[in-house]
């Protein structure tokens, strides 16, 4: 299962990487192996939306079941990857790179504090 | 062999029916309502008969073989029921005529009502939904008229155990309320210090499974209800599994508010093959008002010599009519000769029989598959569809192999909170052969995961159609029967 060093993860499988103050979200491999082929992407919000760590992104639906994504941090949203409704399996084929879900001008640098470096979270999802 | 469909077998002028000449006179359509062109089969009568029959002995039915299929409850439907069904009383009988000449018809609804509300301890009972899902709908704008009559506004969360079926998070969400998660303990059981934190003056109310999709009997359903009755919440009884507990356990009796009965589950109704289903909804005596319009009743009593006449009574604050006429009628006619023939005795019968089933099933299978919450199980049980040391092999695969030996595939990936879920469900209908003739083929499949896995990925082998693309049929949905380029459907 791929878990890059640079990246911060969440408990509910979203990875974050901020750069200059802007933040790129997405799923895991984990997350994207779970679920297995993704058939479908809806966003919940819109360029503009201001809004809050836990807040509801994303729904990806799969063959095997429907994932709510949510935002591991604060913000401003900037840019959506719209790509992604026409060719959601960008998710299974790269989550890291082409597979980004959403852009956000960060709020709060500190929020990231809350989330688990690469090591923590090869921890977490051993069990599951 | 695959069976072409009905538009490849056809023939440019064939018919299977002549028509005798029109003795109405000819009127010329307004030229927007007229297709130029239909493209209809032209087939004989008999090919129509032989395509058809063709199709249908490729189906697989519970008068074929075993149904295991968790949560549906797919049990034998005796033919008593559709003998009854049949009977020209009720077919000749239409849903407007005047009641004082249905009084058979309502006398069987009226007697259905008393019936289930004996069976699960409530006060009232309506059998206008359509099936579970829409009983389910009818709770929550019960549970939301009731908040709304007492000025309770804020009252817009609902919460759902994560072992709840998939449909009740649905119900809620279709109704506006926020559906909040609630977790499991490590027994199966609702986390109740999670529930207490969740129980505030925004609580609407609690859906509750029990038995829950783990086919485990929640251990603090008092519990579990009194903490949300103390938040001012009510408690919607998911009745999908009574079948576990017919003539043990009450669901009114420890105070959940309303439920909603699966007569094609639990009571022997078709289900499958369009059924239809039949969703029946049973409330306490503080919610009989809210019911949907109309119930049966009693309009003026019998002694004797009379009999009583049976009519349409109109709850006084319903939330309104929610099906055409009076729901599923033909489905009430089968529960009602279903739980006359079986009795109290019978159906408890039932529940105890469908529990030492699936037990049996259990004890048989946990060695080789994983069994991740290990109690005794009510008339389902959920495995895990993997093992650690047979990379790449899914519950699909298993689920795919056991058509092979001619089974019908558990429920799988259902419940989310169990990976890769098997979810098994007997019921009371099969014998002890049939059991242990699946346990050898589950048996088998464990052995053939590390045998010859690639023999379960290509699964099934034996079927008319092998493993369909899951991928492609969701993602290129086609809606419509589409031949070629001239096809109307699509075109115009």
């Amino acid at each position: 299962m791929l878990i890059p060093e640079e990246l911060k993860y969440q408990k509910t499988d979203e990875w974050v990487k901020i750069v200059d103050g802007i933040a790129t979200i997405g799923i895991t491999d984990f997350a994207q192996d779970s679920l297995s082929d993704v058939v479908f992407v809806e966003f919940d919000i819109d360029v503009d939306d201001e809004v809050s760590a836990g807040d509801s992104m994303a729904t990806i639906e799969s063959v095997k079941a429907a994932a709510e994504v949510v935002f591991p941090v604060s913000g401003k949203v900037i840019e959506i990857n719209q790509t992604l409704i026409d060719t959601p399996e960008l998710l299974n084929e790269s989550p890291y790179e082409e597979g980004w879900l959403v852009r956000v001008q960060a709020a709060d640098g500190t929020e990231l504090e809350n989330l688990m470096d690469a090591a923590a979270y090869a921890i977490d999802i051993q069990d599951r | 062999m695959t069976e072409p469909t009905i538009y490849d077998i056809s023939v440019t002028g064939r018919t299977g029916v002549t028509f005798p000449e029109s003795d109405v006179p000819e009127y010329a359509l307004p030229q927007g309502f007229v297709r130029q062109k239909l493209q209809l089969p032209e087939v004989s009568e008999l090919e129509v008969v032989r395509h058809f029959t063709r199709l249908s002995q490729k189906n697989y039915a519970i008068d074929l073989g075993f149904y295991p299929l968790g949560s549906c409850t797919m049990k034998y439907n005796p033919k008593i029921n559709e003998s009854v069904s049949r009977l020209s009383g009720f077919t000749a009988t239409h849903p407007l005529q005047p009641a004082n000449t249905t009084q058979g018809n309502l006398y069987l609804m009226y007697t259905l009502q008393e019936m289930l509300k004996e069976i699960a301890g409530f006060d009232a009972v309506t059998l206008q939904p359509a099936a579970g899902a829409q009983g389910e709908l009818v709770g929550t704008l019960i549970i939301h008229k009731y908040h709304t009559d007492r000025g309770d506004h804020q009252r817009t969360r609902m919460l759902i155990p994560d072992s709840a079926h998939g449909t009740n998070p649905a119900s809620s969400a279709m109704l506006g309320y926020d559906v909040v998660p609630l977790p499991s303990d490590e027994r199966g059981n609702v986390d109740l210090e999670a529930l207490k934190r969740l129980c505030d003056d925004r609580l609407a109310g609690l859906m509750f499974t029990n038995p829950n999709t783990l086919g485990l009997f929640d251990e603090n359903v008092c519990e579990v209800v009194k903490i949300v009755h103390e938040a001012g919440g009510l408690v919607y009884g998911d009745g999908a599994n009574m079948n576990a507990l017919l003539g043990v356990f009450r669901p009114g009796d420890v105070g959940i508010d309303i439920l909603h009965f699966n007569l094609h589950k639990t009571f022997s109704t078709p289900h499958g093959g369009g059924g239809p289903g039949s969703g029946p909804v049973a409330v306490q005596a503080h919610l009989v008002d809210y019911l949907p319009d109309p119930i049966v009743g009693i309009l003026e009593e019998g002694d004797d010599e009379t009999a009583p006449l049976y009519g349409f009574v109109h709850p006084e604050k319903s939330i309104g009519r929610i099906k055409a006429f009076y729901g599923h009628f033909g489905m009430h006619i089968r529960a009602f000769t279903y739980i006359a023939m079986l009795g109290q005795e019978g159906l408890r019968d039932i529940a105890e029989k469908a529990v030492l089933n699936a037990n049996y099933l259990q004890e048989k299978l946990k060695g080789s598959y994983t069994l991740p919450y290990d109690r005794i199980c009510m008339h389902e049980f959920v495995l895990e569809g993997f093992w650690k040391d047979v990379p790449d092999i899914h519950a699909l695969d298993i689920a795919k192999r056991l058509m092979d030996y001619n089974f019908h595939p558990p429920t799988n990936y259902f419940p989310l909170i169990v990976k890769e879920a098997l979810m098994i469900e007997p019921t009371e209908t099969e014998t002890l052969e049939t059991l242990d003739a699946f346990v050898e083929a589950m048996l088998k499949i464990a052995g053939e995961a590390r045998t010859d896995p690639q023999l379960l990925r290509d699964a099934p082998h034996n079927t008319p159609v092998r493993r369909a693309d899951e991928l492609k049929a969701a993602k290129d949905l086609v809606f419509c029967c589409y031949i070629g380029d001239d096809w109307p459907g699509i075109q115009e």
